[in-house]
């Protein structure tokens, strides 16, 4: 049986998310455990007694040698075991499952309202290029990716909470809140999500949309005497699916970022806070797991966009 | 009799950019003025930058980039088509004209099954898909495609370029159009490819009635096309007359350099001169387990004489020059120059080895980096081969400047300051500054005008009697090689099919694959096209 | 060359203002870094021009001195980050072969984790002095510069005149000096301006989460993170270095924007 080209680029790419995501474990456990930093020291500080020291080192299995910690912690992990917290002792995976849970919130309504914003302004953009919208809109977004999430967050704050009072400054979620009401407890750290993801977003469909509209077919299409909406609809969309969906992949990722800092400018109780909590605090196998978290969303996040590519790539879906 | 166009002094302008300096207006088309009959076809010839292209796109009402029609008037049917609004216009687009463009593989939407882009304008015309798919597949049948019935069901990734240039042809004709647009449509292609898709246009234009302008650089192709054939020149019109004329009885100075383009004859050289270049049975292939791309080629290059190589695109011929130059390293065979072996390596060859045996490329564009001047471009093999410095290494570099025709007051340009004729010629001064005792051609002058490409073979022709050079010269071009070969080898996919002296390789008898090839060239001649499809298809029905 | 737009003009007079006062601090400010000038959050006066922090320090002198500390963290990111990724970049382009293969999968799994989260996880464990916030920058970032600079060294590479210098028999310094760098220049030094940016707002971030620069030293971000609570009680004093990176940030970004279009019409594209 032959199998299709394409099944076997999938295959492999997914493969690749794999090996790639392994290879992240490694970095991640190696970028705590092997630096010159040694971690019990910096957890109990230069007044440490040797004792003390030695005590801790055994806790952490730090006398044990690198490789054989590395395997216990990813069997571990890959169980959902992600050991438990040097601070207070808890187990890292129930405590992160319920931030996790906040996080995909935030960033999901996040995505949601940004992506077909950034579509839409990126084909307004097009469609006027070179007069004033397509000024205006380049020029907001240029400042926009320019500036810190924290100030932005913190305009947000400063405006729309403290002086309007329209949304709380602090963005508390409890189990118990509504939908409703948890989507006005989050308001301003979506809003500033949505700033900060859409220009970069539309910046790059943009980019993608032009590169499609300035090829000889879409010239081809033009000088058949097509609408421009059927040009748009027909020649240039199946053409700029696999470079916008490329687009927005990127950002989704990047979003995953840009979710740290917003939440601890709203106290937001999620994994980047959670993350930033424990830096802090040097509690190591914490930092582990949420940097192992983060990675697998940011590759699986590339890994998605590349299929996609490849699924909307007609030389390889129909090989000659 | 009215006509179906009149074109009346045509203006058409852009807008450059120079780097650093404001932008500024340029004329690219001035005072044209042409008629043309309903079924007619006239055939539009000049060299690039003559604004053959953009007069075709402007009875379309088209300007690409920045261009602008800004002057005169375009009649389509009694109508300035200049003046019609958007929703008029594209009616127009499509239906009344059409247009075929260079590159069919770029004109092509990859996204979508062919027979979906040929039939797209008559269905928008209202007519039934049935009766839309019928008359695109006869179209495809009379354009002699493989399998009319099916091809349209294809991606255009999967259709040659000689086939995808012949259905962009019918998705022109298949909204049955007065007026049909040939922009450079068998430029692309190889020669052997080119006249079946020549031969596959004329026809269906017959059939069809239709009036075209076909624009082409290439005298010879559009000889058997047009009836009538425009000069143009910096987009002006030089002369005007029907193909007969043009061609048998041209007015003017430039239409009879045009004419005469690729008629240099030089001297045979005598025979006996030992070899400097021996190629032994040498096989070659990409990569650990590519195709294998050369397969047992051997040659000889006598000293101070030229080999041209001949070939189509996938024959090898550039393949055979990396290997020469070490670049590639063959699977098996031997090389010998100037009676030492040569390292297959580059790596593992003297720099005297390097000096001796130098290589000028088909686009001068990047064969200089742009960030040096003229001078240091030529200066450094003096420098690098020779050390010579200073006063001693200018005054070389002066006189190489002069042996090229260019002269001294060159050497402090840079590369973007030059034509590409005066690149082309730059590129050869590096090459002679080595003294070599053999330069490698790749196809330097495939990428230039015709007027100009003969000035760089003339120039190749003298520095050969001075300096007693020996080229291995490769070409697709059968009209360089009879102007400056000595031998000849012909290459088909990898192999030497034919080599020897250019008379005997250029008489009868001839192998299969050479006739192909020589019967394909155009002729400057009327008539042309038919005799030789004629006489193929005799031989055909005759075996 | 002769005229430069009107975007650029500002971002360069706003850049070079932005570093003058960083390389004059001590000179400029008109208060000491350290220095309680007044009460805690007072408004801006003749005599605190943008008012005090948190504590009563006078807020335009902690900017100048965190100006000086933000432009001059950055700018050693960006030297750490460009030494290393575009020589590593240009070898890994010259040489091919296993040398780049084995750079280029590295980079690709250091990629494959956001800057941030790659920082913090080693930062967790790091001292955060100066030098190592620097260090893990830059490295970090070199990785970015390197896919850039591979990237533009592999196309000037294949170019028939770096292919007739080889052939010529010239050496790997020759051609990567005289042949490819000349061409790469450009875009590499607008890919620089971004790259600084990016520092800015990196060592910002960091700095506001309470993970970069340590106190008593102060850099922009650290300053927004000591004032942030004032903004409940509407006392805008954390907007002000904020505002200070977004401009700085911008200039860069109009410069870099203005190097990189001349850049493109210099190669000339079509026509």
């Amino acid at each position: 049986m032959s199998i299709h080209p394409v099944a076997r680029l999938l295959a492999q790419r997914i493969a690749l998310g794999l090996i790639l995501l392994f290879a992240a474990s490694i970095l991640i456990f190696a970028g705590t455990q092997i630096l010159p930093g040694d971690v019990a020291q910096s957890i109990l500080g230069q007044s440490a007694t040797p004792q003390s020291l030695a005590n801790l080192r055994a806790e952490l299995g730090l006398d044990q040698p690198a490789a054989t910690r590395y395997l216990a912690w990813l069997t571990g992990a890959l169980h959902g075991d992600l050991g438990t917290a040097l601070t207070n002792g808890q187990d890292i995976a129930t405590a992160m499952s319920q931030r996790l849970g906040n996080t995909l919130f935030l960033a999901g309504t996040a995505a949601v309202i940004s992506v077909p914003l950034a579509l839409i302004l990126g084909l307004v953009s097009v469609r006027y290029r070179g007069r004033w919208p397509d000024k205006l809109i380049s020029a907001v977004t240029l400042s926009t990716v320019s500036v810190p999430e924290f100030l932005l967050g913190y305009l947000a704050m400063f405006f729309l909470a403290v002086q309007h009072r329209i949304f709380p400054s602090v963005s508390t979620v409890y189990d118990s809140m509504g939908v409703l009401e948890k989507l006005h407890a989050i308001g301003l750290p979506v809003l500033v999500l949505v700033l900060v993801v859409l220009g970069h977003m539309m910046r790059m469909t943009r980019a993608a949309i032009l590169n499609v509209m300035q090829s000889p077919y879409v010239e081809t299409a033009e000088l058949k005497g097509l609408r421009p909406f059927t040009i748009i609809a027909r020649h240039a969309l199946p053409n700029a699916i696999a470079p916008v969906v490329n687009v927005v992949m990127l950002n989704m990722a990047y979003l995953v970022v840009g979710v740290v800092v917003v939440e601890v400018v709203f106290v937001y109780p999620g994994m980047g806070q959670y993350l930033v909590d424990h830096v802090a605090k040097r509690d190591v196998p914490v930092v582990q797991a949420c940097g192992l978290v983060f990675a697998a969303v940011y590759i699986g996040l590339n890994m998605l966009a590349d299929l996609v590519a490849i699924l909307a790539n007609p030389r390889l879906r129909h090989p000659r | 009799m009215t006509d179906l166009l009149e074109i009346r002094d045509l203006k058409i302008e852009a807008t450059s950019y120079p780097p650093g300096e404001k932008p500024r207006d340029v004329t690219l088309v001035e005072g044209v003025t042409l008629k043309l009959p309903k079924g007619r076809v006239m055939g539009l010839i000049g060299e690039s930058g003559a604004g053959k292209s953009t007069i075709g796109l402007s009875t379309l009402a088209y300007g690409r980039g920045g261009v602008r029609i800004t002057g005169g008037q375009v009649v389509l049917n009694g109508q300035d088509i200049l003046a019609l609004s958007p929703g008029a216009l594209r009616r127009l687009r499509g239906k009344t004209v059409t247009y075929v463009a260079q590159s069919a593989a770029a004109s092509f939407n990859p996204a979508k099954k062919l027979i979906d882009q040929v039939i797209e304008t008559t269905l928008a015309a209202g007519t039934p898909r049935a009766e839309a798919r019928a008359r695109a597949v006869e179209l495809f049948r009379k354009l002699s495609l493989p399998s009319p019935e099916t091809i349209g069901e294809r991606f255009p990734h999967q259709v040659s370029g000689g086939q995808l240039q012949r259905v962009m042809t019918a998705m022109a004709l298949c909204p049955k159009p007065e007026l049909v647009i040939f922009d450079e449509p068998t430029t692309a292609l190889d020669v052997t490819t080119q006249i079946d898709v020549l031969a596959a246009i004329k026809a269906a234009i017959r059939d069809e009635g239709v009036a075209a302008l076909y624009i082409t650089h290439d005298l010879a192709v559009v000889a058997q096309i047009a009836d009538e054939i425009m000069v143009l020149r910096h987009g002006k019109m030089v002369e005007l007359g029907d193909t007969g004329q043009i061609i048998t009885a041209p007015r003017e100075t430039y239409t009879r350099d045009l004419v005469s383009v690729r008629q240099i004859e030089h001297p045979p050289k005598p025979d006996g001169a030992a070899p400097v270049l021996t190629i032994d049975a040498v096989s070659a292939r990409y990569g650990r387990s590519g195709p294998q791309v050369l397969s047992d080629v051997s040659a000889v290059l006598p000293q101070g004489q030229t080999l041209a190589v001949v070939g189509e695109s996938g024959s090898g011929k550039s393949t055979l020059a990396r290997v020469i130059t070490g670049l590639l390293p063959p699977l098996q065979g031997r090389i010998t120059f100037a009676g030492r072996d040569l390292s297959p390596t580059m790596a593992g060859r003297s720099r005297e080895d390097l000096r001796e045996l130098q290589m000028i490329y088909q686009m001068a564009d990047t064969a200089m980096n742009p960030r040096q001047t003229v001078a240091t471009i030529i200066g450094r093999p003096l420098e690098f081969y020779f050390g010579l410095k200073g006063a001693e290494k200018k005054a070389r570099v002066d006189a190489l400047l002069d042996e090229i025709e260019l002269g001294p007051k060159f050497a402090d340009r840079f590369p973007a300051e030059l034509s590409g004729g005066q690149k082309q010629r730059v590129c050869i001064a590096r090459a002679l500054a080595a003294k070599p005792k053999m330069i490698i051609c790749d196809e330097v002058t495939s990428a230039l005008d015709p007027l100009v490409a003969d000035g760089i073979l003339k120039l190749l022709l003298d520095l050969q009697r001075e300096e007693g050079v020996a080229y291995l010269f490769i070409t697709h071009d059968i009209a360089t090689v009879r102007a400056i070969a000595d031998r000849i080898m012909v290459m088909h996919r990898g192999r030497v099919v034919r080599s020897g002296p250019k008379a005997e390789v250029l008489s009868p008898p001839f192998d299969a694959y050479t006739d192909l090839l020589l019967s394909s060239v155009p002729e400057m001649k009327q008539g042309w096209l038919e005799e030789v499809t004629a006489s193929r298809r005799m031989a055909a029905g005759g075996e | 060359m002769s005229r430069i737009p009107l975007s650029a003009l500002i971002g360069l007079i706003l850049t070079a203002a932005y570093f003058l006062a960083a390389i004059f601090a001590s000179v400029i400010a008109p208060y000491g870094m350290a220095e309680v000038a007044g009460g805690v959050w007072e408004p801006m006066s003749s005599a605190h021009w943008l008012g005090t922090d948190s504590i009563g320090r006078d807020l335009l002198s902690r900017m100048i001195y965190g100006g000086q500390v933000t432009i001059f963290v950055a700018t050693a990111a960006t030297i750490v980050a460009f030494v290393t990724g575009a020589l590593l970049g240009f070898v890994a382009a010259v040489s091919g072969g296993w040398v780049d293969q084995v750079l280029s999968r590295l980079v690709d799994l250091f990629m494959s984790i956001p800057a941030l989260i790659l920082a913090l996880v080693i930062l967790s464990v790091m001292p955060v002095t100066l030098p190592v916030l620097i260090a893990v920058m830059g490295l970090i970032e070199s990785t970015r510069v390197f896919r850039l600079a591979r990237a533009v060294a592999v196309d000037i590479a294949v170019m028939d005149y770096v292919e007739a210098a080889r052939l010529r028999g010239e050496g790997l310094v020759w051609v990567i000096f005289r042949e490819i760098l000349p061409n790469a220049l450009s875009p590499l030094v607008a890919e620089a301006g971004l790259r600084f940016i990016f520092m800015v707002l990196f060592i910002s971030t960091l700095s506001f989460l309470g993970l970069g620069v340590q106190p008593p030293l102060a850099d922009w971000g650290g300053i927004v993170k000591e004032n942030k609570d004032g903004i409940v009680y509407g006392v805008p004093a954390a907007l002000l270095p904020a505002v200070a990176i977004a401009t700085l940030a911008i200039s860069v970004n109009l410069v870099a924007d203005w190097i990189l279009n001349r850049t493109t019409s210099l190669k000339g594209g079509r026509g």
